[in-house]
């Protein structure tokens, strides 16, 4: 059983949804960074999902906007976010999924990211604009392991569509909680389980719910109708107001917990 | 690649796929408004009533058909090849862009849609969306680089007279590029009831195959009117390609011809100084903004930014259909610098009272640099894709200094 898999289990066994949480590697620099998923780790996140900055991120809103072009000047690439994955390895047993968009990738050649993916211990990647009609030309190099293509799915995907795209998934799905971009405001708890309801009728796989979802009691909201809630812009937010602070990574965690302490069933 | 794919079928497959490139590399989100597009375009374009329609607003309200005219003085000063120029710099709101959001916003009509929007870079798309949207009383929104803002800005002004609200995107460079990541996130999150007109050939499938359809009049009314008027095909087809919608549109009816073809892409302050926009010449293989295509981009796969005196070649990206075109060698690409560009500027204007876009004098400085090289008996037909009006401001900026 691989880590996703197993996190769900263990997770399931507690009463408890995953707290998934994003950050952009890299920012505001490679070292604090470093400090930053440790934390978020230590505060308590069941997943992560480790950002690779890109030059063009047109799903994101302002806030990942900026915080790609930091790290992008502070030098990060996906070679440099693989080797902050295999440095988390060494201490956390935690999933690990590099998010990015497809360029990095293809630049850095999908097969050798393949390998050097599952070499470091990542356990999956999301793509944002690889949709199932493309994602073939990745997929068809993954060997038989247990590491995912991360497949999202839309409040403007139809159920057939869904279900076509829950038949080829693995790991979990990542259901995007609304039309938008990342970070944009209004969550619409009843628009999300007629989404999450109509995914349930097609899937076994979890379901992580993302995208605008920023405040403790969004996670308790969420959590009640999804298996996992995921938290990028908030982080993201935070990293921005507090660049020069000392006591970022303390913040981050202290962030994790009011976060986590929101996910239990009730 | 074998030549003879070319002709094995039509382009794109179902997929959206030219050879290796095109396709749809986007947002889960704007799938569903992807497929959606593709199904209404396949299912109205071929409808009697859209096409008739389509028809008389490009006659009545747009000006077609343009003229090919054979631009003599111009000949004459080069020495060599005879140079016609294909005038859709004539066409109602001053470029060929107007063929295409005619095309877009009539579809957009049939799909029940009532809000339109689109990325600009030289603000002649822009116009010309916001045209179409005033002409059928659409909601119009236009992105626009901030950079570009300011050196269109009569455009700006134009966008507004005819209704639009024109946007300013600061971020990145502030120009097409930028303007078209804008768009796309505007777009996810109004997907339900926005229609978005790209505006070369360029994004997700079907853009490129649909915009080409939509410029591809160009090309058709060319090979009429030069065997009509010159008693045979041309020797040499030549445009500017930014995206390449006006490239596409006069080359695809020759494709199948004997004729030499070149696009010309903008070398900027030369190729060699990497201040360029030549995507075609200098670029590699990657993904942007929903389609697979020749980029400007590091090796770590982050967009490089280009550089153009022209904001409409300013775009470090290119059409999937011209990358298959040059893999297969059906079509030569080249590069002009913004100095070459300028000074064929003022050649023509000088020579034949005509003011071209400094897009088209692109074209026509590496037209002009054939032509010289040819016997006279040769036919060169270059593009003239837009007229000057909007460039004064830049050129005016530049020392005229005619070769």
């Amino acid at each position: 059983m691989g880590r996703i898999e197993n996190t769900f289990k263990k997770l399931n066994e507690k009463g408890e949804t995953a707290l998934v949480g994003f950050v952009t590697a890299g920012d505001p620099d490679r070292g604090t960074s470093e400090k930053i998923i440790t934390a978020m780790c230590e505060g308590g996140i069941d997943i992560l999902e480790l950002g690779v900055p890109f030059s063009d991120p047109t799903a994101d809103g302002p806030v990942i906007q900026r915080s790609s072009s930091r790290a992008i000047r502070q030098g990060m690439t996906l070679a440099g976010v693989l080797e902050m994955i295999a440095g988390l390895r060494k201490k956390h047993e935690i999933p690990v999924i590099v998010f990015s968009y497809y360029n990095p990738i293809l630049a850095y050649g999908n097969r050798r990211f393949y390998k050097d993916a599952v070499a470091v211990g990542a356990d999956g990647v999301l793509v944002v604009d690889l949709p199932p009609e493309e994602s073939d030309e990745l997929t068809d190099i993954f060997d038989d392991t247990d590491f995912s293509l991360i497949r999202l799915v839309a409040p403007t995907t139809p159920k057939q569509r869904m279900k076509n795209i829950a038949e080829n998934a693995s790991g979990f799905i990542y259901l995007v909680s609304k039309t938008g971009v990342t970070g944009s405001d209004g969550l619409d708890t009843t628009d999300i389980r007629v989404h999450t309801d109509m995914l349930k009728s097609v899937t076994t796989l979890p379901i992580c719910v993302g995208f605008g979802i920023s405040t403790p009691d969004d996670v308790a909201r969420m959590s009640k109708m999804a298996d996992g809630v995921v938290i990028g812009s908030a982080f993201e937010r935070t990293i921005e107001t507090n660049i020069k602070n000392p006591d970022l990574p303390a913040l981050i965690a202290e962030q994790t917990r009011a976060y986590k302490a929101q996910t239990g069933h009730p | 690649m074998n030549p003879e794919n070319r002709k094995s079928g039509p382009m794109p497959d179902e997929k959206g796929h030219f050879g290796p490139y095109g396709g749809r590399y986007i947002a889960e989100t704007l799938m569903p408004a992807v497929l959606e597009l593709e199904d209404a375009y396949k299912k109205f374009s071929i409808m009697p009533k859209f096409q008739k329609e389509l028809s008389a607003m490009l006659a009545d309200y747009a000006g077609r058909p343009t003229p090919l005219y054979f631009a003599q003085r111009l000949t004459r000063k080069i020495g060599g090849a005879a140079i016609w120029l294909k005038r859709e710099d004539l066409l109602h709101s001053g470029a060929h862009k107007l063929n295409n959001t005619l095309g877009q916003a009539l579809l957009a009509r049939f799909m029940g849609k009532k809000k339109v929007i689109a990325e600009t870079g030289a603000g002649q798309h822009g116009v010309a969306t916001a045209t179409a949207a005033a002409f059928f009383g659409m909601e119009c929104r236009i992105f626009m680089g901030t950079e570009d803002i300011v050196r269109q800005a009569p455009n700006v002004k134009r966008m507004e007279l005819l209704g639009a609200e024109v946007i300013p995107v600061s971020t990145g460079t502030g120009t097409l590029k930028d303007a078209m990541n804008e768009a796309l996130r505007f777009w996810v999150s109004a997907v339900n009831d926005t229609f978005y007109v790209i505006g070369s050939v360029a994004g997700p499938h079907p853009y490129p195959a649909m915009v080409r359809d939509f410029q591809k009049i160009i090309g058709e009314e060319t090979r009429d009117q030069v065997i009509k008027q010159a008693g045979r095909l041309p020797d040499l087809l030549v445009a500017c390609v930014g995206g390449g919608s006006n490239a596409m549109g006069l080359f695809y009816p020759f494709l199948q011809d004997d004729c030499e073809i070149l696009g010309v892409e903008a070398a900027g302050m030369g190729i060699e100084t990497k201040k360029h926009a030549a995507t075609l010449c200098a670029g590699s293989v990657g993904v942007l903004h929903g389609s697979k295509s020749y980029l400007l981009q590091d090796e770590n796969g982050q967009i490089k930014e280009a550089h153009s005196i022209s904001a409409g070649l300013d775009y470090p990206g290119v059409g999937p259909e011209h990358s298959l075109l040059k893999d297969l060698g059906r079509i030569s690409y080249t590069a002009i610098t913004d100095a070459e560009a300028l000074n064929a500027f003022h050649v023509l204007c000088r020579t034949e009272g005509i003011i071209p876009a400094l897009e088209s004098s692109h074209a026509l400085a590496a037209a002009m640099k054939e032509a010289e090289k040819r016997p006279e008996n040769e036919i060169i037909v270059v593009n003239l894709s837009g007229r000057g009006d909007k460039d004064l401001g830049i050129v005016t900026s530049f020392p005229a200094t005619l070769k």
